[in-house]
């Protein structure tokens, strides 16, 4: 057992680092997430360069084939960064279906998502599932060899951006079953896609989608028709283990401005930092995030188990984060106190972004019922 | 000890049901069902505020000699229970239950002449000068200095967190009138004119994001201000005394009305949200169970309230316990807000820019979801504003439980 970083890790950390130093200081995020554009291409290119758009891929497929601890790394120093550049939508998630898509699919699309020239979204809520990954109502009727798409997805992160989509739809079955859902690989442009494009409350953007009448041809779907629900909760599971990684990232950096704030500001001819209900609160702050490393190396580690080990190890982290993730946050806003409610100071942007990662892909109560019905 | 309506008493809730049903208009319910921060536009306050006015119930807190209803304290509680059932805008509090005490108790009878009538009458909107930027929970150390020039003072320094001063045509300050070795005794308490010269209000931007000028807090610059002396409240270095006064009438409201308010929200939309297998959030028992927890909690709240305030009458103000009820009644609404984020799933997400200025674009989601995150964003200062919820605690520590 070993739970120390190699030298490649290490250097791997230090570049991004870098990377966020030279281009992600508070100021020049805000710029980016005030634009129209709402995020830096620029940024994306660079992170192409980097290699890091080819974190998890294999060398074959023109990637640097790591594993889900480089991947964990790439999330946490994201997060104390606060970027906002869709790389998990994109790199874990879409690219975690695209790696075990056909040979023909990959050598199709990861070249370009890899070179940072396609952006791509997974396109799964909808409204009335909240988050039951197999509570699906788009469908994809099949005639001959073609689907024709139909349906609403809603909240999809990154789709403002992306070029292509992953979308899952419901080949057979009825609205809730898990068998009977395929994944496809839509084009943006397609006709009969279209979409509603908005901001986020955490500085990201999000799209509602439709489609009406899109048609896919059978290259468009990844594995067997009818068979992707376990190969969803698969890259669901690798999503979340990238999320818990995001988010003790930023947990670090509002841990570190709320002791050194407590340090300098005065009250009563004091540091607030002296007086004893605070101290607790920082005290319990660190060891929830402690707690929430520990459950992100965790999950991490268990993303090759079975089936059942793996879901129970994501559910368990998520549980472990969302508590953190609220717990921190609302006591970093406390504890600054009227500044922490300002938007010109970090912590309120950090707060929000832990707020949403505690909903992104289920929230607490929902993964505590999957640990339970899992165990 | 009943808990009984008698006849007087139903017909009194009919009145203001009555009241509520012409005087809150559609528009103006469905400008405030926007708002991210629980304020509407100016006119839309002072609109309402004078309806409240002309009917007599706008200072239910007032003894009758002011203006103030004579309510009993069943009525009270009526009012103020069917006011939040309707989800009725909140009085302003600055002049009608936090100054104006101040002024009964402590103005002379020309300031009482001069300035309650206007605020029965919602003729003039208040603001409040308390906070500084190095004088949060430790408000004794405040700088805001005003210099005696015999027939004026003058007042250099700034305030922070103002609440709607953009609105504002007078504010109450706490400035300093002389260095002594205990800060709270060089404290005086001022009124001072918003269109003075050398007064300057810059908006500040909060979590919720509301815009200016649908900003909720501001920074108030003062430089070189001149106010007459005829301004100061009560004798000078002796405002810190005024200032604990109206301090236990800021924190001593009820909360629970407005929490129902918010439980009962919370049931619409767990019933409204769709959680897949054809089932909704209410079927839900580890959310609902979350739900009434919350529900009971308020209702324990509810109970100190009444006992409380049942043995009060009008213009009397609740002492320390005041801060038990700032304590729960804030904690309490972040509870609500916070199930409220949660209840809506992936429709906390979509950011609302403006505020209730945006009243025709269509919302992302159901219409409902549009205000909740920022509404929890913004709620996440209750515990920090009129002393932070640990201030609150030593308070009750000190002069309740004698610690």
């Amino acid at each position: 057992m070993d739970f120390s970083f190699s030298e490649e890790q290490t250097l791997l950390r230090n570049t991004i680092q870098s990377f966020i130093q030279d281009n992600y200081d508070f100021d020049k995020r805000r710029e980016i997430i005030q634009s129209e554009e709402g995020m830096s291409k620029d940024n994306w290119k660079q992170l192409a360069e980097l290699g890091l758009l080819g974190v998890p891929f294999s060398e074959n497929d023109g990637g640097l084939e790591f594993s889900s601890v480089e991947t964990m790394i790439v999330a946490e120093e994201f997060g104390k960064g606060l970027v906002v550049e869709p790389y998990i939508q994109t790199v874990v998630t879409c690219g975690g279906f695209l790696r075990r898509a056909s040979e023909a699919q990959r050598q199709e699309h990861l070249p370009r998502l890899i070179s940072g020239d396609e952006i791509w979204a997974f396109a799964y809520a909808e409204p009335q599932g909240r988050f039951n990954l197999a509570d699906i109502k788009v469908s994809a009727s099949k005639s001959g060899d073609d689907y024709t798409l139909n349906g609403d997805k809603c909240v999809v992160s990154a789709a403002p951006w992306a070029q292509k989509l992953i979308v899952s739809a419901r080949t057979s079955g009825d609205q809730s079953d898990k068998e009977g859902i395929s994944l496809f690989i839509v084009d943006k442009a397609n006709d009969g896609v279209s979409t509603r494009d908005y901001k986020t409350v955490d500085g990201s953007m999000a799209s509602e989608v439709s489609f009406e009448n899109v048609k896919l041809n059978s290259s468009s779907l990844i594995g067997e028709e009818g068979n992707a629900h376990a190969l969803i909760e698969l890259v669901a599971d690798e999503t979340i283990a990238a999320l818990c990684a995001e988010a003790i990232g930023a947990m670090s950096v509002l841990n570190e401005t709320t002791v050194e704030y407590c340090k300098t500001r005065k009250q009563f001819g004091q540091p607030i930092g002296k007086f004893q209900v605070l101290q607790h609160r920082m005290v319990d702050m660190f060891m929830q995030y402690e707690q929430s490393v520990s459950m992100t190396y965790m999950v991490n580690l268990k993303l090759e188990e079975e089936d059942i080990e793996r879901s129970k190890a994501a559910s368990g982290a998520k549980v472990q984060i969302c508590n953190a993730a609220k717990f921190i946050g609302q006591s970093a806003v406390q504890l600054h106190g009227g500044m922490g409610m300002t938007d010109e100071l970090n912590v309120g942007h950090y707060f929000k972004r832990l707020s949403m990662i505690e909903t992104q892909l289920g929230n607490a109560d929902h993964h505590l019922k999957k640990y339970s019905l899992a165990s | 000890m009943d808990l009984d309506f008698n006849q007087n008493d139903i017909d009194f809730k009919n009145e203001v049901r009555d009241f509520i049903k012409v005087s809150y208009t559609q528009e103006m319910k469905d400008e405030l069902s926007r708002s991210k921060n629980g304020s509407a536009s100016k006119e839309l306050h002072v609109k309402w505020q004078k309806s409240l006015y002309e009917k007599g119930w706008i200072a239910p807190n007032w003894p009758v000699e002011h203006g103030g209803p004579g309510f009993t304290t069943t009525q009270k509680y009526i009012f103020e229970t069917e006011m939040a059932h309707a989800g009725a805008p909140r009085t302003v509090p600055f002049g009608l239950s936090m100054v104006a005490p101040v002024l009964m108790e402590f103005g002379t009878e020309e300031q009482k002449k001069k300035y309650l009538p206007d605020i029965l009458a919602t003729n003039v909107w208040w603001c409040q000068g308390y906070s500084e930027p190095g004088s949060g929970s430790d408000l004794a150390s405040l700088q805001c200095k005003a210099e005696d020039k015999g027939d004026h003072y003058l007042v250099n320094g700034t305030k922070i967190w103002t609440t709607l001063a953009q609105h504002a045509d007078m504010i109450f300050c706490l400035v300093r009138t002389s260095k002594t070795e205990k800060p709270q005794e060089g404290i005086s308490f001022l009124l001072i004119d918003m269109k003075s010269p050398g007064i300057d209000v810059r908006p500040l931007i909060t979590l919720d994001q509301s815009p200016a000028p649908y900003q909720e807090v501001n920074q108030v610059f003062f430089e070189d201000v001149k106010v007459p002396k005829e301004n100061l409240v009560g004798e000078e270095n002796k405002g810190w005394t005024y200032a604990k006064y109206l301090l236990e009438f800021e924190r001593g409201n009820s909360y629970s009305p407005s929490l129902y308010r918010g439980i009962n929200k919370l049931k619409d939309i767990a019933k409204d949200t769709s959680i897949g297998n054809g089932k909704y959030l209410i079927n839900d028992m580890d959310f609902v169970n979350k739900l009434n927890q919350c529900e009971i909690e308020v209702q324990a709240l509810e109970f100190v309230e009444l006992r409380i305030f049942s043995a009060l009458s009008a213009g009397q103000r609740v002492g320390p316990e005041s801060s038990i009820l700032k304590c729960r009644g804030t904690e309490l609404q972040q509870k609500i807000q916070e199930l409220s984020v949660e209840a809506i799933g992936y429709w906390s997400s979509p950011t609302v820019y403006d505020s209730f200025a945006n009243i025709n674009e269509p919302s992302i989601g159901p219409e409902y979801a549009m205000t909740i995150t920022p509404s929890y964003l913004n709620g996440r200062k209750t515990t920090i504003y009129a002393g932070s919820n640990e201030i609150q605690r030593n308070i009750i520590s000190k002069a309740v439980l004698g610690l």
